[in-house]
């Protein structure tokens, strides 16, 4: 792992001028490293950080990274890590017109790393060096505690997608304060359901009184003063008291564990701490991707292209850059979802598309050629890069002239019984089963939160919120096994899982093909779920119905 | 760097600490030209959390999960099909260009990394049965028996051989006028013909096994059924190669409503075809091979049967009658029926019929059963290889 040379590094700096033109924002500073593939398999486990704590998993992937090298040898272009100075790495031997491609590419990642809310909190982290120091910890602890360390490791990375990011993020963005409780949501949502306990009848007849009442001038409170005289108190009362944050899985099993409590397991805290701060600083990361890169290939797509340094080399980059962001006749390459979107959001921003009188229009040939010229789209996408992320970003701007524009449609898979074959076809081009589709692919780990209620006589109750999915039901047991250990306790998990019917296999009339049973012609009816609880109990597993 | 050993050094400490191991062993499979995929032994984990799972009803069997597309069609339009199995193409006939070089040298990566994994699994397994029988390869080592013979002088008389030689004597003396009745006093005995054993220098042998490996490859067994029956005799052939080393050798059969043998592992592992399935039709070629290259007498024969259960002959009538012809000179048929997960709890007919023509009990030593769901993962799979050669 070396610096690249003097020479490249002038074609960096050279594209930092050029890119700030065009109104990217990224600090002066960035490491370029020259890496070798053997490097990358080594480094890629560690998501790129060089100084990630040692783990054997790391150890596996690396082995099994070498294996697939070994079976299909790749050439990534570029990785970039989110630190500061921003640091990343390439191979060698890219000619210099390839590499103002790969560094417009790059600094689209970093300015995105550096601009989007979503990255706040790791703004102001140092992080290769927080991870140094972590690693020294981690070593230090395995010298004194052996592979006790690697099992804490172990069972904190397996409720490290349970960690609190958007609770995080929240608090450092309102700065540690809270939407200021105002009285109308006090007496609607606490007053009358929690203290006064009024029945859903009288509830609604406060509600059509407030709308009635809204309308004129009279003060809809009079006449709740006059009912409860106490309200007054009680509503200054309930706004001066803080709001104490939920505490997410991680935390509350941090501060409330007996185990850890114990002063020869304390330790253990330092290693689920380091677990914890790791998953919080690459879940932007996750949540970004799409944005990410089709951010990153937008730019070195638009800055190369009116880039003098393409000449003579125009076909070579189509190729490269066709490579990477072409739309795949059946599948998703999140380079080009998001370059296009990108695109065409520039586009419709440019022709004032976004306003009421676009959306009512009713004429599709209207809508065509609408245009108020506002060309105002490269400010409104460094708006978007700002403040989306993917979920927001393809929930708000996939609309039906996006799937028309780039002929986009869910593909379905199906199998043909007479051919014996798996058949693409276009299954919909409708935009909310597109969306729907690519929102199904995005990362979203489950909601568990600790149930206060459940949680006694040192049992820790988790409760899952359903959302139409269950748990992948293999995991299940090594998991709660691991939060047993850190808990110090039985734990309990209660989550909905699909009840089966258990008549499929009367279902086929025809054994050896599983195909046939489609000429039934039945469609599966809605999914009933029931409510079930997982207990583990000194590292036994056992379930049973609410 | 940390080495494969260690790692598994490492995850076997697991279970004294009262975890379950976690480091699998998997294979990536580099597919190359003419049928000759490379087997890369690679291991893996999982590192479990709570995630969110797709609902399996097992009621959508016919479509598969959505993506993205881009192009032109309308709602409905087919823009494309893959065959549910690849072509057998190269499948028959050995590929005209193919050098031997080639060949030898593709074999010996599958070889050593067979070798690797089988040496992970060495630890669990022996094969069971295992008989002193006949001597055909060599090994540079000595022992000193009594093996020679020797008229006239020796250490021990031989005295079957001995009696032999009076016999025969006498015979051309005239001495044995009615065989019916011998009158041995008048026997002339010769001390040419006492036959003595003497103590001298012999090659050692060892016992030499000869594994069928046989698989279904008809119709039914599209996708991971044929995995996991891969998988297994892949792991068994590993195994085997690690611990037998050059005592082992192998045959491949493969079947649908006919049996055919091929020449190696390779064609073995990646062959598909469409068709039916006739389960009876594998065994008799390898009662058939046995006889006619007269195997038994010099080997411990082993056949593994891979399936997924389906079979034309609901009775299994022809395959019982194989398997009893089988059972006189086998060491082990170990049969693993792994079942589509469609199957449910219903018994498959292969299955059905081997218990019910009690084969199983009656020769519960010769022949063993195991059954599995095609998700089965990988200690699934070890566990079903030490049910059949237990």
């Amino acid at each position: 792992m070396e610096l690249v040379s003097q020479h490249v590094k002038g074609i960096m700096e050279e594209c930092k001028l050029r890119a700030r033109d065009q109104g990217l924002k990224f600090d002066d500073e960035t490491l370029e490293y020259i890496v070798t593939n053997r490097d990358m398999i080594e480094l890629s486990p560690k998501v790129m950080i060089p100084t990630l704590y040692d783990y054997w998993v790391h150890d596996v992937r690396v082995l099994s990274g070498k294996g697939m090298y070994e079976a299909y040898p790749s050439n990534p272009y570029e990785t970039v890590i989110n630190t500061r100075p921003a640091i990343s790495f390439y191979n060698d031997n890219n000619p210099d017109w390839l590499n103002v491609m790969i560094f417009y590419h790059v600094l689209g990642h970093i300015d995105f790393f550096q601009n989007n809310l979503f990255y706040k909190n790791t703004w102001d982290i140092d992080l290769t060096g927080q991870a140094l120091s972590d690693k020294r910890i981690i070593a230090q602890l395995r010298s004194e505690k052996g592979r006790w360390v690697d099992y804490a490791i172990e069972f904190s990375r397996g409720i490290d997608n349970l960690v609190g990011y958007q609770k995080e993020l929240n608090h450092t963005i309102m700065n540690g304060t809270r939407r200021q409780l105002s009285r109308t949501d006090f007496y609607f949502d606490i007053f009358l359901q929690r203290i006064k306990n009024v029945s859903h009848n009288e509830y609604l007849k406060e509600i059509t009184r407030f709308n009635v009442v809204h309308k004129g001038r009279e003060d809809f409170f009079d006449q709740v003063v006059s009912l409860y005289p106490e309200f007054e108190e009680l509503y200054k009362k309930e706004a001066t008291i803080k709001i104490k944050p939920e505490l997410d899985v991680v935390e509350y099993i941090l501060q409330h564990s007996s185990f850890l409590k114990e002063d020869e397991n304390n330790w253990i805290k330092s290693v689920i701490q380091i677990v914890k701060n790791t998953s919080l600083y690459f879940q932007p990361q996750i949540r970004t991707k799409i944005m990410n890169e089709g951010w990153a290939s937008y730019w070195h797509e638009t800055l190369f292209m009116r880039d003098d340094r393409i000449c003579g080399h125009e076909s070579d980059f189509a190729k490269v850059n066709a490579n990477v962001t072409s739309m795949p006749k059946v599948g998703l390459n999140p380079y080009a979802l998001g370059m296009r979107l990108f695109e065409h959001i520039k586009d419709m921003e440019d022709k004032g598309c976004y306003c009421f009188d676009y959306i009512f229009l009713k004429d599709e040939i209207k809508k065509k050629n609408y245009n108020q010229s506002k060309n105002s789209g490269n400010e409104f996408i460094l708006k978007v890069r700002e403040n989306f992320n993917d979920f927001t970003f393809i929930n708000t701007f996939v609309d039906q002239e996006f799937i028309a524009g780039y002929n986009l449609f869910v593909a379905g898979k199906r199998f043909n019984n007479a051919r014996m074959s798996w058949e693409y076809y276009i299954k919909s081009k409708k935009v909310q089963d597109y969306k729907e589709m690519i929102i199904d692919t995005l990362y979203h780990p489950p909601e568990i939160f600790v149930d206060k209620a459940g949680t006694k006589d040192g049992v820790l109750y988790l409760n899952h919120k359903f959302e139409n999915k269950p748990l992948k039901m293999d995991f299940i047991e090594n998991t709660m096994m691991g939060i047993e250990y850190l808990w110090g306790g039985p734990v309990h998990l209660e989550t909905s899982e699909p009840v089966t019917s258990g008549q499929t296999a009367t279902n086929l009339p025809n054994f050896w093909d599983p195909a046939s049973v489609k000429t039934d012609g039945k469609k599966s009816g809605p999914v009933k779920w029931k409510r079930m609880v997982y207990v583990m109990k000194n590292r036994k597993l056992s379930k049973q119905e609410v | 760097m940390i080495t494969l050993d260690e790692l598994l050094e490492k995850d076997r400490r697991r279970e004294e600490d009262g975890f379950k191991r976690k480091i699998r062993i998997g294979r990536i499979v580099k597919p190359g030209s003419g049928g000759k995929d490379k087997i890369i032994i690679v291991p893996t984990t999982v590192e479990e959390k709570f995630v969110h799972d797709e609902i399996h009803t097992g009621q959508d069997q016919g479509e598969g999960e959505p993506t993205g597309g881009t192009g032109d069609g309308e709602e409905g339009d087919i823009i494309g099909e893959q065959p549910v199995r690849p072509e057998e193409g190269e499948g028959e006939g050995e590929g005209a260009g193919e050098g031997p070089g080639e060949g030898k040298e593709s074999d010996h990566e599958l070889e050593s990394n067979a070798y690797e994994l089988g040496k992970v699994l060495s630890q669990d397994f022996a094969l069971p049965n295992l008989q002193d029988k006949g001597k055909k390869r060599t090994l540079a080592r000595y022992v000193y028996d009594l093996t020679d013979k020797n008229r006239g002088t020796g250490q021990i008389l031989d005295k079957k051989a001995t009696l032999k030689k009076i016999v025969e004597t006498n015979i051309t003396l005239g001495n044995i006028p009615d065989i019916s009745n011998i009158d041995t006093t008048k026997f002339i005995i010769s001390p040419h013909d006492l036959i003595y054993r003497i103590l001298s220098r012999e090659k050692d042998f060892e016992s030499q096994a000869l594994i069928f490996f046989l698989r279904d490859y008809s119709g039914s067994m599209g996708g991971k059924v044929t995995q996991t029956v891969v998988s297994q005799h892949v792991m068994l052939y590993s195994w085997l190669i690690y611990q037998y080393e050059k005592q082992v050798e192998t045959r491949f059969i493969l079947h649908d409503t006919e049996a055919k043998e091929v020449s190696d592992f390779y064609k073995y592992y990646s062959y598909n075809v469409a068709g039916g399935t006739k389960v009876f039709t594998a065994f008799k070629l390898v009662n058939d091979i046995v006889e006619r290259e007269n195997l038994a007498r010099d080997y411990n024969i082993y056949v593994f049967h891979g399936t997924d259960g389906d079979d034309w002959d609901k009775e299994g009538k022809q395959t019982i009658a194989e398997l009893g012809k089988m059972l006189n000179y086998v060491s082990r048929i170990g049969i693993s029926i792994v079942e589509h997960t469609y199957v449910g709890s219903k018994q498959t007919e292969v299955e059905k019929y081997l218990k019910l023509s009690g084969i199983l009990n009656q020769h519960s030593n010769l022949i063993k059963m195991d059954v599995m769901d095609e998700n089965a993962d990988d200690s699934r799979i070890i566990q079903g290889i030490k049910n059949l050669i237990s």
